[in-house]
Formats: structure tokens, C-alpha cells, sequence
């Protein structure tokens, strides 16, 4: 049995410790923010937080999260008013909108280490996230305006 | 919409109720919105509005003036969105049409989305033509509801028509200062006889209140939040998963499978087979053994353990070298002759100096961030399927066609696309759960992984081309021949097809120079793996040859790139390309090389052309292609150092007609600049032993926030011509661009995509 806490309620787990957080996420808990892109940690469209840290939970096991804290998209503010979101919504990021919250997830997780990060910080934090639809500028302007710096 | 059963209980997310969804996606049921009271042979199909009786007899809460509108009595409008969302925005830009037209209150106007239905008009959500077909019936739509509307308040008040009119929700007696809310009219308004469409009222573009405005996608708080639902995020109760192996190669059949340790996988129920299809491929699927679970993981792994032994048929020995090797030297003798201007031989013999080049462009994938997936669930002979699908209606035809029923017995509900680029609007996918769930009596989720996805595409035509030109004394070219070869999208409905029709519309047979010798022509191709349009479709290698070899001469002649363009695109004039049996009447979309000699102006101006010099690995570059009725002109600036490539600046300048939505014009530009870029520098699909070498984005790469131009700025011509494409025009200048800015940085001429390791 594996017990965790899921954008803070205690969650518990007794299937195979081998499967993948984002199943367990979408399929068990229909928690469904997080996307499933590729499945090997190359696109980043699963990322979720683990104990406030951006991981893809396509590639990280049930036995991996054992007593810890994860947050998805749905968790990471309850109003849908987290910096980042607004920031999201003033520059009309998404397009068709499915990368987003692995995109958003990403963010927070760069924010939370460096509130004020150069264009090389968000280079670094953000290739893994890839785009099809090619928001990438929007994305950067506002990471940028979420953390206050200038764009 | 979260649960899809018709009564839908909460999910774990707490989505359950629509009330709560309003910017979700909701579910136009055949019992619900409109279809309840008529059947569909009660529409007049034709205008799309119902008949007058046929609305009064409803007797029904709803009015519904068409079949994209209904108004409530509590005064909610409802629009009906029937176009498919992948990105572009068209859920929200066709509904601000009608919002504007009926001069409703947005924040009072609720989407609903269509399921695949013929009485909304095509539906396959492509060619980016949802403004272009739909602006019109939209507008009226609009119209039609506000003049009946106020029709209604004018009997109502006892006064004439002329003096009533509508404003923000409401109908305005100015005279007596006295208003009636569109819901309180909305019954007397159903029984107002219905305008004639030639006596329509439509508001004047200064009246406007969302048309060229900016107003924020439908979806954009759900997307934001992590609630908004895509194919991938569909359920319906009691449903299973299923992951397909499909055969490795393009028209390989099963021989035998032993299944004995996929099923001892814990989750894991049973697997199934799909046939493999029957030519011509279609949208058919590609057969294969499907395990069955009860989540997707576990399908998943239950999949991993299967042993197969497949009869690989005739394609196993295909090979992308061989196959590449056929098309150049195909291309390099006469083909077919697709257009001809004046005697290009007997120009070649006159000409002072003779240029030739060959181009390339590989195969390629889609790649939409959400891999193909579908849910669907056959029960008493019909099916109920939701998929994230461009084309409900050929989903309706495809399952049809698999299950042996009536495409009127497949109801395909639309969910939000984790992108499309033309790959969904394919429904193989959809086919294959349907089938599924006919076996096993219960509703089956297919998954496609990254790798099937990339494996068994609908594959954007790989091309082979070869362009000569004699010049005048100013380079200028005398006469141009040129071919191209590729497989045909033709080949999806006819095994013999080996030549390009609709393909050679597209940047081939409508280079716009002024060239008094001109000759196209098209080369046959084997089609070996499954061909289909993607985002631009054949605009991609044609423009990428075209452009590329336009700067060739240019530069062969010494002459600036710009006033070159401008120079060979002749005095401006208008070029009627309907094919001589169709010009009856005005063509509202001639070619107009006035449109491309100002995109290209401006081009030029806003990215500082004349001042930026080459130097220090620096450079710009420019191309000019108009496709999908839309003329845009591109200039990009590179950096290249010890061959690593950075683009700092992309200016992109379209024409494109009467903009609805220009925040949403503008992000489409953005994404092509990337989606170009991707093109040029890193797509390629390549083959060994008929199988397809790339499985995910770790040897099928696409680009990254790091290597995507860091700045695209988008200039929109403004036009009142009638609305052109959008969403796939930005895309085909890109890598003729970007391998222009590269000679004139380094001299390098890259006449084969990808650029990958060539700068090195």
C-alpha cells in the first residue's frame, strides 16, 4: 500500500508500484490536467509537482511518490488566480491548449526556485516543454510578467 | 461534460454539473438542443434556416432561427460552434460573428459544440476555410435572429419596424425610451416571418463590438485550470482501454500472435484483433492486435508482451535512400505537363545564361502534442463516439463503413484537439475503438502512444524537385520549367493514383512571376506509406523550391532579394486561376499581385531591410508565397556561429482579408513561424525495411522554446476583401526563408530539408 497526498488530500495506492503517476492521475483519480505527450519524459506535457518540484510523471513510479506531496494543474491554486495563470491569461498564451498546464506546472516549478529568472534561466527551465502549436514567445513573455521582470 | 453519459455524474474534479462548464465543451445530443422536436429533413438544407411554420409549431422553449443559434426565454444565447477547435480559435471567432450580427451580450452567449451532423455544412475542420465558408452563413445567421427580433418588439409596441433596434441584448424603442430584453421576445419572435436573405440588414464594421476585436478564447480559463477536455481527457461509464500493435509495415497483415504473457499483466482482460484494411487505405484502420485493460498502463504493457508474427506484405522492402534516389532522378527527366506558357525549349536555346537546381523535402510527421485517441461505444447496432476529431462527419462515414451500420447511426461528439495539423482529420482511430467495442460490448478507449503515432501516420508527402531557368541580361527569368514528384494524397482513395492533382494548386502551377515562358510539370511517385495533408500541405516543398531558386537567380544577378521579387513579379495585375470551364462570373479571389508586392513591401520595411547588412554570421532572408487565398511575405533574420543556427527575429506580413479575430491571426503566425522552423531544420521521416526509423521526440524532433525564433512580429495588412485562410499560410515561407538568410549569411545554399547537421 502506498499512501500519498494529491493536491493535499491523502491518497491511497495498492496497484503495481511500477505504474506511471500520470496514469494513476488520469485513469484512477481522473485527474485529467496532466497530459500524456510522449511518454518518456521528452515533451513535458505530464509535468506535475512533486513536494513542490516539476517532474514528469510519465516517467516517475507509484513507488517513487510513496509519502509524498504531489500537486497537478487542478491543485496548484484553487481560483485558477496562481501568478502564472494570470500572466497566462493576459497574453493569450494557449492555442489549442493541451501542453499548457504541463507548460504552466514547469513555470511555477522555475518561479519557486528563481523569482526572477534571465531569458537563459527560462531557456534552461523550459525546453523540455514542447509546444506543436508554438506559443514558446507567449510562454516566455509571460513567465516574464508573472515574475515581474522585463520583457 | 466531464462524465459523458447522458446524466452526467461529477468526477473526482468535481466538473460534474453544466451549469459549471459553461466554457467547456458541451454536448449537442440529437435529443437535445436542436434535433429534439425536427428530425433533420425538416431543415431547408440549403439556407440552413428552418422553415417558418416548422418554427412556429415547435411550441418549444428554445427558439432556434438556424441550426447555429438558439435564444432561451431567460434571454442565454446559444451558438452553435460546428468547426473543430485544434488551436486555431474558430470556437470562439464563427460564434463572435453571430454574437455580433444579433448584437447579443457575449458574456450572455453560451458554445455548444456540434456533433458530426450534414445540416451544419461540412464540418471537416481543413484547408483553413472555416471563416472563409462560414463569415457569410454566420453573418446571416446573426441577422436573420436580431431583425426577427425586432420585428417581434415593433408588433409587440405597435410601432414601425425601422423605429426598433437592437442593442446589447436588448430591443430599443428610442422614440419612447422603452426596451424589451431578447428573451422576453424570444416567442413572439419565433412566429416574425423570416427575412429574405437579399433583405438583410447587416451592421456596419464601425458598429462593431467583438468583430477585430480580441476577445479570449472560449476555453481559455478551463485550459488554464486544467479542466478543459481534449479526446485524451474523454469517458464514458464503464469503459476500457485498449492499446493497438499494428502491423510494422504499411500493408502487413497478422499471421499468428501468442498472447499468453500479455495476459498475465495485472489489469490486463483480454486481447482482440482488428482486420488490416482493404485498398485503397482511406481513413481506414490499419489493423492489428489490440490488448484490452483496465487502465492504459496496463494496456500499455500487456501490449509489450505480445509476440506477433506478421505477414509484412509488399512493402517490407521499402527503403526512404532508394525510394528518395527514384524521385530525383524521375524528376530529372520530362513528366507530365501540368502547365504551359509559351515554348520554355525554344526560350532555353535564346536565353544568355541557364540556371538549374534540384530541391528535397522528406517525409513528415504530424506530431500533434495529443497522440490520436477515441472513445467509443456500440450498442443496438448504433455507436456513440467522442473523439478530438477535424471531421465528425467522416468519423460518422468511417465507423459506418467498418460496422456495416448507417453513418446516421454514429453519433460523433467533438471534443477539444491537443492540436490536429490535418493528421485527425483522419479517423482511423475513432474506427478502431468502435470495432473494439462492437467485440467486447462495452465502451473501448483507444490510446495511440507517441510511437504509433509517429510510426502509422497519415505521412505530409515527401517531394523531389528540379527547377531550370534561363535569364536576361538583368537575370531576370525568360523562360522557367519545373517538376515535381511526389506521392499523390489521391492514393488514399485510388491504388492506381501516382500523380498530384490538387497538390499542383498549390505553389506550383500559380507561381505568380511574370514569365512569359512557363512550363509545370508532375512526376509519378509509388505511394509505400500512408500519405496525407499536413498543415500547408504541398505549399511546404513547393514554396521552399520556389522561393529558394527565385533567391538563386537573385543572387546570380547580384541583385538585392526584394527589389528582385518586385522586379520579377511583373506590373501588377490580377490572375484568374479557376481552370477555363469554371470562370463563370467574378472570381472574389484572384490572384492579385498587388497584394504580394505590398506584403512584401512591408515585409521589407518593418524588419529593417535596407538598414541590416550581412556580417558576423548575420543575416536576413525573405520569401513571399500566397496559399489558401492569403498573401504573406516573411523575413528572417539568422545568427549562424560554428554551425549552430539561432533565428532572433521573424517579421511576417499577410494579407489575408477581413481579420475577425487579429489576436488569434497573430498567435497562428507565431505558431507557424515555429512550426516552420521545425520544418527546416528538423523534420524527416525516413524508412529501412519498410519500417518507419523515427518513434518519438527523441529522434523525431521538433522545436523547442530554445530553438524557435525568439521574436516573431506579425504585421496584418488591413483589407476589406473577403476573408482568406489563416491557419496554415504563415507556415510555407518559413524554411525558404530561413535557408535564404542562411546562403546570405554564409553562402551555404541548403537545397534539402532538414538543415540539421548541414550548417556543421
Amino acid at each position: 500500500m502506498i499512501q500519498l497526498t494529491v493536491n493535499g488530500s491523502i491518497k491511497e495506492y495498492d496497484g503495481d508500484p511500477a505504474m506511471p503517476v500520470l496514469w494513476y492521475l488520469r485513469d484512477l483519480l481522473e485527474l485529467t490536467g496532466a497530459k500524456f505527450g510522449c511518454g518518456m519524459g521528452l515533451c513535458g506535457a505530464c509535468t506535475v509537482h512533486v513536494e513542490g518540484k516539476a517532474m514528469r510523471s510519465c516517467v516517475t513510479n507509484m513507488s517513487d511518490v510513496a509519502g509524498k506531496r504531489i500537486t497537478t494543474i487542478e491543485g496548484l491554486s484553487p481560483k485558477g488566480d496562481h501568478p502564472l495563470q494570470k500572466a497566462w491569461r493576459a497574453v493569450n498564451v494557449p492555442q489549442c491548449g493541451y501542453c499548457q498546464s504541463g507548460q504552466i506546472m514547469q513555470a511555477a516549478s522555475l518561479l519557486a526556485e528563481k523569482p526572477k529568472p534571465t531569458d537563459r534561466d527560462i531557456d534552461e527551465a523550459m525546453q523540455g516543454n514542447i509546444c506543436r502549436c508554438g506559443t514558446y514567445q507567449r510562454i516566455r513573455q509571460a513567465v516574464k510578467m508573472a515574475a515581474g521582470v522585463k520583457a | 461534460m466531464r462524465n459523458l453519459s447522458k446524466d452526467p455524474a461529477g468526477g473526482e474534479n468535481g466538473r460534474g454539473g453544466e451549469g459549471m462548464t459553461s466554457n467547456s465543451i458541451t454536448v449537442v445530443s440529437r435529443r437535445g438542443f436542436l434535433g429534439g422536436v425536427f428530425t433533420t429533413g425538416a431543415l431547408i438544407l440549403g439556407s440552413r434556416f428552418l422553415p417558418v411554420d416548422a418554427m412556429a409549431a415547435t411550441g418549444d422553449a428554445t427558439w432556434q432561427p438556424s441550426v447555429y443559434l438558439g435564444l432561451e426565454p431567460d434571454g442565454r444565447v446559444i451558438i452553435i460552434a460546428h468547426r473543430s477547435e485544434m488551436g486555431t480559435g474558430i470556437r470562439t471567432a464563427l460564434p463572435m460573428i453571430v454574437a455580433e450580427e444579433l448584437e447579443a451580450d457575449w458574456t450572455r452567449v453560451k458554445i455548444e459544440q456540434a456533433i458530426g451532423d450534414a445540416k451544419y455544412g461540412s464540418q471537416d475542420t481543413d484547408g483553413s476555410e472555416s471563416i472563409r465558408d462560414f463569415y457569410d452563413p454566420m453573418r446571416e445567421a446573426g441577422a436573420t435572429a436580431r431583425m426577427m427580433l425586432e420585428s417581434a418588439a415593433a408588433s409587440k409596441w405597435s410601432v414601425p419596424v425601422t423605429e426598433c433596434r437592437a442593442k446589447n441584448h436588448e430591443v430599443v424603442h428610442a422614440k419612447t425610451d422603452r426596451k424589451l430584453g431578447f428573451g422576453e421576445l424570444v416567442a413572439l419572435a419565433a412566429k416574425q416571418p423570416v427575412p429574405k436573405k437579399e433583405h438583410l440588414k447587416f451592421k456596419s464594421p464601425a458598429e462593431y463590438r467583438y468583430v477585430g476585436k480580441n476577445v479570449p478564447i472560449a476555453d481559455l480559463d478551463d485550459i488554464l485550470a486544467g479542466h478543459a477536455v481534449f479526446g485524451m481527457d474523454a469517458r464514458m461509464p464503464g469503459m476500457v482501454y485498449a492499446s493497438i500493435e499494428h502491423p510494422p509495415v504499411f500493408g502487413g497483415k497478422l499471421k499468428s500472435f501468442d498472447d499468453a504473457e500479455a495476459r498475465k499483466v495485472r489489469g490486463v482482460s483480454k486481447t482482440l484483433t482488428i482486420p488490416p484494411f482493404k485498398p485503397p487505405y482511406a481513413f481506414q484502420p490499419l489493423g492489428g492486435v489490440a490488448v484490452i485493460a483496465d487502465n492504459t498502463w496496463a494496456a500499455m504493457q500487456g501490449r509489450r508482451k505480445l509476440k506477433i508474427d506478421w505477414d509484412l506484405g509488399p512493402n517490407a522492402s521499402l527503403d526512404s535512400v532508394a525510394y528518395k534516389k527514384t524521385l530525383q532522378e524521375t524528376a530529372r527527366k520530362a513528366c507530365k505537363v501540368a502547365r504551359n506558357d509559351g515554348d520554355v525549349e525554344a526560350a532555353f536555346k535564346q536565353g544568355t545564361k541557364v540556371h538549374e537546381a534540384e530541391y528535397y523535402v522528406p517525409h513528415l510527421a504530424h506530431a500533434s502534442m495529443e497522440p490520436p485517441v477515441a472513445v467509443a461505444e456500440f450498442k443496438n447496432g448504433k455507436v456513440e463516439a467522442w473523439a478530438p476529431t477535424q471531421n465528425p462527419q467522416g468519423v460518422q462515414d468511417t465507423v459506418a463503413k467498418a460496422l456495416g451500420i448507417k453513418p446516421a447511426d454514429v453519433t460523433c461528439h467533438v471534443t477539444l484537439l491537443g492540436g490536429g495539423f490535418g493528421r485527425k482529420s483522419k479517423p482511423d482511430y475513432v474506427a478502431e475503438a468502435a470495432i473494439l467495442s462492437k467485440q467486447l460490448g462495452k465502451p473501448v478507449k483507444v490510446v495511440w502512444t507517441r510511437e504509433d503515432d509517429i510510426r502509422f501516420d497519415f505521412y505530409h508527402a515527401v517531394a523531389a524537385m528540379y527547377i531550370k531557368a534561363a535569364t536576361d541580361e538583368k537575370g531576370r527569368p525568360t523562360a522557367w520549367l519545373q517538376r515535381s514528384v511526389f506521392p499523390p494524397i489521391g492514393s488514399q482513395d485510388d491504388v492506381s493514383a501516382k500523380y498530384g492533382t490538387f497538390e499542383l494548386d498549390m505553389g506550383w502551377n500559380d507561381v505568380p512571376y511574370e514569365i512569359a515562358n512557363f512550363r509545370s510539370e508532375c512526376g509519378p511517385a509509388d505511394t509505400r506509406i500512408r500519405i496525407g495533408w499536413m498543415r500547408s500541405v504541398a505549399n511546404i516543398p513547393h514554396a521552399f523550391a520556389v522561393q529558394s531558386f527565385t533567391d538563386e537567380l537573385a543572387a546570380a544577378a547580384g541583385r538585392d532579394r526584394v527589389e528582385y521579387l518586385l522586379d520579377i513579379l511583373g506590373k501588377p495585375r490580377k490572375i484568374d486561376l479557376r481552370a477555363p470551364a469554371d470562370r463563370k462570373g467574378p472570381d472574389p479571389y484572384m490572384l492579385d499581385t498587388a497584394r504580394l508586392r505590398r506584403v512584401i513591401e512591408i515585409a521589407a520595411e518593418q524588419s529593417g531591410w535596407a538598414k541590416k547588412k550581412p556580417g558576423n554570421g548575420r543575416a536576413l532572408g525573405i520569401a513571399v508565397h500566397r496559399s489558401f487565398l492569403t498573401y504573406v511575405a516573411t523575413v528572417v533574420e539568422v545568427e549562424v556561429d560554428n554551425g549552430k543556427l539561432r533565428i532572433p527575429r521573424v517579421d511576417m506580413v499577410l494579407d489575408t482579408g477581413k481579420v475577425i479575430h487579429p489576436d488569434r491571426v497573430r498567435a497562428q503566425l507565431e505558431g507557424a513561424a515555429v512550426f516552420g522552423t521545425s520544418i527546416a531544420l528538423l523534420g524527416e521521416i525516413t524508412t529501412a525495411n519498410g519500417r518507419v526509423q523515427q518513434s518519438n521526440f527523441n529522434n523525431y524532433s521538433v522545436a523547442r522554446l530554445n530553438e524557435a525564433p525568439v521574436e516573431t512580429h506579425v504585421h496584418i495588412v488591413p483589407s476589406t476583401a473577403p476573408p482568406a485562410g489563416v491557419g496554415e499560410p504563415g507556415v510555407p515561407p518559413m524554411s525558404p526563408a530561413i535557408c535564404n538568410a542562411i546562403f546570405a549569411a554564409t553562402g551555404k545554399r541548403i537545397r534539402e530539408l532538414p538543415i540539421k547537421k548541414q550548417l556543421a
